[in-house]
This record gives C-alpha cells, sequence and structure tokens, in this order.
C-alpha cells in the first residue's frame, strides 16, 4: 500500500447525501477477479449516457455533461468533496479500488458508511470526517474558485486551506500510523502470530464445538 | 460484576491482543466465502506467499452470479462462469468445512445457508466479505461484512483489527397486527433512525416482538440493520435460537450440545446494562411499510402517500428527495396505493426463506397475479428451502397464479445474474435495497415484506395485505 503523508490536490464536488457502493461502482463490473481497471467505471450510471458492461471501450463512451465531475474544471481532481452517509451499501471493496484507480486520494464528508470508512484505509485513500459548517464554506469555495485546490496533512491531522485557514480532523492512531507509513496489515498482525495460536489453542479447549 | 451488553460479552470473549488506542486483534470463528468479494484475497494471499490459517472455518458457495432458470446449461455469462469458477479453484486448493458449489442441492445465498447448515452458532464471530453477514446476529453472535482486504486478512490471521463500537439497544414492544411481519419492523426502525442511524453502532434488538419472532424473521431484521448503518445487529440467545440449531449438520452434537447450550444461555444483556443509545417503538404502531425512494429510509407506511419534497427544509435532503422522485417516476402527494407494477421479486437474503415463502403464499393462495405484473419471481434462498417448500406445494401455490419458480441465488436483489429489471420497470420487492439502479440499470424498487410483494402481484399496484388476509 502507497503511505499517505501529505496530500494536495484538486477538489471536485458530489454534492448528495447517501452516495451508495452500488453507484460509486455498479454491479456489473464487481465480475472481475482483479483489484485495478476500475476507474474508468466509478459513477458509470451517471458518468455515461449509455449503460456500461465489462470490456467496453470507455473512451468512446458518450459522457453525461449534466455530472459534476465530467466537467472540465475537475478534470484530474483527486480530493473529492461529498455529504452524509458516504460510501453506504454494499461492503464491495471494488468501490475504493474504482476511486483510487480514478485518482482520488482522499475523501471529505460528513459521515461515512462503516464497511467502507475501513476499505478505504486498506487502500491508501483518506477518508475524512469534515464538520458540516465547514463542509458547506468547502462547497461554496470550489464552486466559486476553478482550480481550488487543498493540503491534507495526515501527521499533523490538518486540512490545510489555499487561505490559511486549517481544519483538524480526528482519525484513530493506529490507522493513521499504518497510512503514514504504507504498512500492510497482515504482516502487521503476523507479529501476533503466537498469541492468535494461543488465543485459538484455549478456544478449542472451552468451546471445542467452534472448531469441528 | 458489572453489567454487560451482550455486545460486550462476544467481543471480550474474542480480543487477542489490543493497541494502544484500543484497536484490537478480533479472533473469527466462522468465515463465509463467496465467488465475487473473494478471489483478490485468495490471489493476495498466493502473492505474498501465504498460507490460509485455519481452512476449517470456511464455509463457502456461490451464490451472487449463478442463473435462477436453466441449470443444465450452465452460466452463460463468460465473465460471471469465470468468477464461480475461480471460487471452485480456490476452495479445492484451500479446503474448507464445506463447500456448495453451482447446482449442489445445498447451494443458495451465503447468508441463507450458513444458519441452515448450523454453520452459525451463537457466541461464533462471523465475517463474509459481504454487508448483509449482519443476518447471522439474529444468533446471538458477532456477525459483520468486510472487504476483500479484510477477506484476505482473516484467511491468513484468523483475526482481524477492529475498534470496540458504540452499543446501541433497539427496542420493540407490544405485538405486531396481522399482515404486518419482521421486514415491516425492519423497515420502519429504518424509516425512524434513518441509514445513518446505526453509524458506528452495533445493535442489539429487543424487545416483545424481536422476541416473538421466529429465527427466519431475526434473520430478517438482523440483515437489515446494514441498511440503518449498523454493520452488525444482534439478538440474545433464548429458546427459539437453541429449538432452531437442534439436530442441524454443523451443530454441535451428543455432550458438546449440552456444554454449548450452558454457555450460549449466557449470551444476553445482563439486567441493567447500559446502551450508548436506546431507540424504543411499538409494535402495534407499525404498518406494512412500502419505500417510494432511492434509499431504505425513504419509507412510508401502505396507508401513506409519496411525501412532498418542498415541505423538506435542508437543502440537501430536498434536492436528495427531489432526485430520488425524479429517479422513481413518482409525484409528490401519491397515495402508496396508486402507485402500478411492473414485477415482483420474492427473494434475497432478507427474505427467501421458508417462512418468507409462506407468507408469500398464504396471500396468492386461490389467487392469480395481475395481468399489468409482466413478470412475479419466486428466488428461494437455498437448495434446501427449495425442497421444503416443494414438499409443502408452495410452488405449485406460486405457479398457478402465474408466478415464475426459480433456482436459489441472490438473483434480482442485485442482477449480477440475467434476472433484472429493465430501465423505468418498476418492482415490488423482497429484497434490501432501493438504490438507482440496483436491480438493473433504470429499475425502480420498491422494498416490501413478501406479503406485501404477493399482494402487489395480485393488485398490480400496492395494496393493504391487511384488507386480504
Amino acid at each position: 500500500m502507497e503511505a499517505f503523508k501529505i496530500h494536495e490536490g484538486l477538489v471536485a464536488p458530489l454534492d448528495r447525501n447517501n452516495v451508495d457502493t452500488d453507484a460509486i461502482i455498479p454491479k456489473q463490473f464487481l465480475k472481475s477477479i482483479k483489484r485495478s481497471g476500475f476507474g474508468p467505471n466509478a459513477f458509470d450510471e451517471w458518468r455515461y449516457m449509455d449503460h456500461g458492461e465489462p470490456g467496453m471501450d470507455n473512451s468512446q463512451r458518450p459522457l453525461n455533461p449534466n455530472f459534476v465531475l465530467n466537467q472540465a474544471r475537475y478534470r484530474g481532481a483527486s480530493i473529492l468533496l461529498t455529504r452524509a452517509n458516504f460510501g453506504c451499501g454494499s461492503s464491495r471493496e471494488h468501490a475504493p479500488w474504482a476511486l483510487l484507480d480514478y485518482g482520488f486520494k482522499a475523501i471529505l464528508a460528513e459521515s461515512f458508511a462503516d464497511i467502507f470508512y475501513n476499505n478505504c484505509f486498506k487502500n491508501g485513500i483518506l477518508p475524512v470526517v469534515v464538520p458540516k459548517a465547514e463542509l458547506d464554506a468547502l462547497f461554496g469555495l470550489v464552486e466559486h474558485s476553478p482550480g481550488y485546490a487543498l493540503a491534507i496533512d495526515l501527521p499533523a491531522q490538518l486540512i490545510r486551506r489555499p487561505d490559511g485557514h486549517a481544519i483538524p480532523f480526528e482519525v484513530d492512531p493506529f490507522r493513521k500510523e499504518c497510512l503514514v507509513n504504507g504498512w500492510d496489515d497482515i504482516g502487521l498482525t503476523l507479529r501476533h502470530a503466537d498469541k492468535i495460536r494461543d488465543y485459538e489453542a484455549r478456544r478449542r479447549v472451552r468451546h471445542p464445538y467452534y472448531f469441528s | 460484576m458489572q453489567a454487560q451488553t451482550l455486545y460486550e460479552k462476544l467481543w471480550s470473549s474474542h480480543v487477542v491482543h489490543e493497541e494502544s488506542d484500543g484497536t484490537a486483534l478480533i479472533y473469527i470463528d466462522r468465515h463465509l466465502v463467496h465467488e465475487v468479494t473473494s478471489p483478490q484475497a485468495f490471489e493476495g494471499l498466493k502473492l505474498a506467499g501465504r498460507k490460509p490459517w485455519r481452512t476449517s472455518s470456511i464455509v463457502a458457495t456461490a451464490d451472487h452470479n449463478t442463473p435462477t432458470d436453466h441449470w443444465e446449461r450452465g452460466i452463460q455469462d463468460p465473465v460471471s462462469r469465470q468468477q464461480v469458477e475461480t471460487l471452485d479453484a480456490n476452495i479445492r486448493a484451500s479446503g474448507a468445512l464445506a463447500y456448495f458449489p453451482f447446482k449442489d442441492v445445498r447451494q443458495g445465498i451465503v447468508h441463507v445457508i450458513g444458519p441452515e447448515n448450523g454453520a452459525t452458532l451463537p457466541g461464533m464471530t462471523v465475517v463474509c466479505g459481504d454487508s448483509h453477514t449482519s443476518t447471522h446476529g439474529a444468533f446471538g453472535c458477532l456477525a459483520h461484512g468486510i472487504g476483500t482486504s479484510e477477506v484476505e486478512h482473516v484467511l491468513a490471521t484468523q483475526c482481524l483489527l477492529q475498534k470496540k463500537s458504540k452499543t446501541m439497544l433497539i427496542r420493540v414492544d407490544g405485538r405486531l397486527g396481522k399482515g404486518v411481519g419482521a421486514k415491516d419492523v425492519a423497515l420502519a426502525i429504518i424509516g425512524h433512525i434513518g441509514t445513518a442511524g446505526g453509524t458506528g453502532y452495533a445493535i442489539e434488538f429487543g424487545g416483545e416482538v424481536i422476541r416473538s419472532l421466529s429465527m427466519e424473521g431475526r434473520m430478517t431484521v438482523c440483515n437489515m440493520a446494514i441498511e440503518a448503518g449498523a454493520r452488525m445487529g444482534f439478538v440474545a440467545v433464548d429458546d427459539t435460537t437453541i429449538e432452531y440449531l437442534r439436530g442441524r449438520p454443523f451443530a454441535p452434537g451428543g455432550d458438546d450440545w449440552d456444554k454449548a447450550v450452558d454457555y450460549w444461555r449466557t449470551l444476553h444483556s445482563d439486567e441493567g446494562a447500559s446502551f450508548d443509545k436506546v431507540f424504543e417503538l411499538r409494535g402495534e404502531r407499525i404498518v406494512p411499510q412500502v419505500t417510494w425512494g432511492t434509499s431504505p429510509e425513504m419509507v412510508t407506511g401502505i396507508d401513506g402517500r409519496v411525501p412532498d419534497p418542498a415541505a423538506e427544509r435542508d437543502a440537501v435532503r430536498r434536492e436528495g428527495m427531489e432526485r430520488a422522485l425524479q429517479y422513481m417516476g413518482l409525484k409528490p402527494n401519491t397515495p402508496i396505493e396508486d402507485v402500478r407494477i411492473d414485477k415482483v421479486f420474492i427473494g434475497s437474503c432478507t427474505n427467501s426463506r421458508i417462512e418468507d415463502l409462506r407468507q408469500a403464499a398464504a396471500v396468492v393462495r386461490g389467487r392469480r397475479k395481475a395481468d399489468n405484473v409482466r413478470l412475479a419471481l419466486v428466488v428461494p434462498g437455498s437448495g434446501l428451502v427449495k425442497r421444503q417448500a416443494e414438499a409443502e406445494g408452495l410452488d405449485d401455490i406460486f405457479t398457478a397464479a402465474g408466478f415464475e419458480w426459480r433456482e436459489p441465488g441472490c438473483s434480482m436483489c442485485l442482477a449480477m445474474n440475467a434476472d433484472r429489471l429493465e430501465p423505468g420497470e418498476r418492482c415490488a420487492s423482497t429484497s434490501n435495497r432501493n438504490f438507482e439502479g440496483r436491480q438493473g440499470a433504470g429499475g425502480r424498487t420498491h422494498l416490501v415484506s413478501p406479503a406485501m410483494a404477493a399482494a402487489a402481484a395480485i393488485a398490480g399496484r400496492f395494496a393493504d395485505v391487511r384488507e386480504i388476509l
């Protein structure tokens, strides 16, 4: 996993609540057995005028001019600004894979669905919970300032606006350490292999019926 | 000792190690695996040169991609077929406690086959790369969905890294009226607390109404916990739980059974245990529910109307409602009973168990689907449910009424196979999500109970099942 320290990038707004993972990556693309290549189908039903299927040449498909991420000014955005309960619904990790492949490194929202939030950290995407008043201000700034960019400083836990205003945010210390260092969870957990074996042996004696 | 909630008991009995910030390594007893969210995990394991930690924890099946008719033809879609074959190969290589491949008599939706085979037991931690894993909480276990990286993590370490959730008690007391069931309870709860109401919480469902539900009903309620934002929902163990499990293939036998039952009897919140949040609802006040929008919280009673966004003061919510009504092709203030439907889907991990099919059949018996209903699909949750239903003659009741009786699988809940809505089609569905495009691009989903789906099929529009029964 790529480490996340300080990220500066263009901000794109997606001003709606309850963006679900079916919208982020529709089911027909979940048939892939790979982790990569989902970016061109991120938000597929909103982004294109036609119906997308795996194997299509997405560069030839008609774009929906009304979908905000299709506006030229947001091309190359790496920070997604959105609203409440982002990533709700299906646990599909194809959603963060698609967002990452699209180019998003950080997502700022009023709240996130639990499983999606968790999945982001496993893929080097930083989900940041931002208070509603700060979000409202950011939506206004993004709309009125073409090329609006933010710097997200994970070690300092600050979102830095170009005008100098900084928005502090919370993140679990353990998750932060993993993300800042780009650590592989499994490698970390396996350092505790002896403890897992001990636990398992005790449980097997006490509750043998969970092991048959 | 201090009074503990069921969540605290289940959590503390699975902690292997704890970091200074409270992040814990939690041991996983049961790992359910299906074809969509596991291939990348097995591949990652192989690339890292790791082996599965304990394959006897694995119960696997193919459910999302499998067709529900013409099984003799196999899986026609080559991409779907490759995914199912990849699961076959991975499980063959790793081993498992049980594998129910495509066409096996015990194949079915992963959240149906776990419980019916006794592979889901009280006191366990149960995970699966599927958000509706919350279903298994009906058995008094910690069960929740995980992403594919976590599937790989569980395969490699038999553990997950987790922070403790906050606790919420949802008490439903009183009793349910005729024609009102577990699905209505779940939707009514979501209507009240919202789809993010349970975010960050582990929900315990309690109260007289929950206690009086069968295991099938409890599974329906816990299944929908995720639609309220909670990764897990559960119900304390009682006689209903224990009687359901007795004699199931993977349930303990002999002396182990008695030992297990002694332990399981302790799996409830202690008297006086405190929760971070409590929400209460009266069973008598719940009417049959119908969703009108593109989020499960956009729900009302069958006696209600499509709401008017103009009455919503929050701008983001108002725009969300407007967008939903436009997508759904509905006008504000339309009575729900005036909404006509094109298709009916009875199935999914929410409502495809034997009791669900019985409830739908009781409405359908001796009637016929309306002519404007192009397709009424009944998809049993598993091969065993299908066999049981056929033994009871339910298939005949459905087919005589013009319904199609299919093979088990996830089917039109998420439309990864050939069962789907066409753009603009309106469906009364017993599934769990009414998101845009969920049942097919442009499809319009209204979530209802099995009895209400059956009533809609007969009337050709939403109808109050209480007046039919």
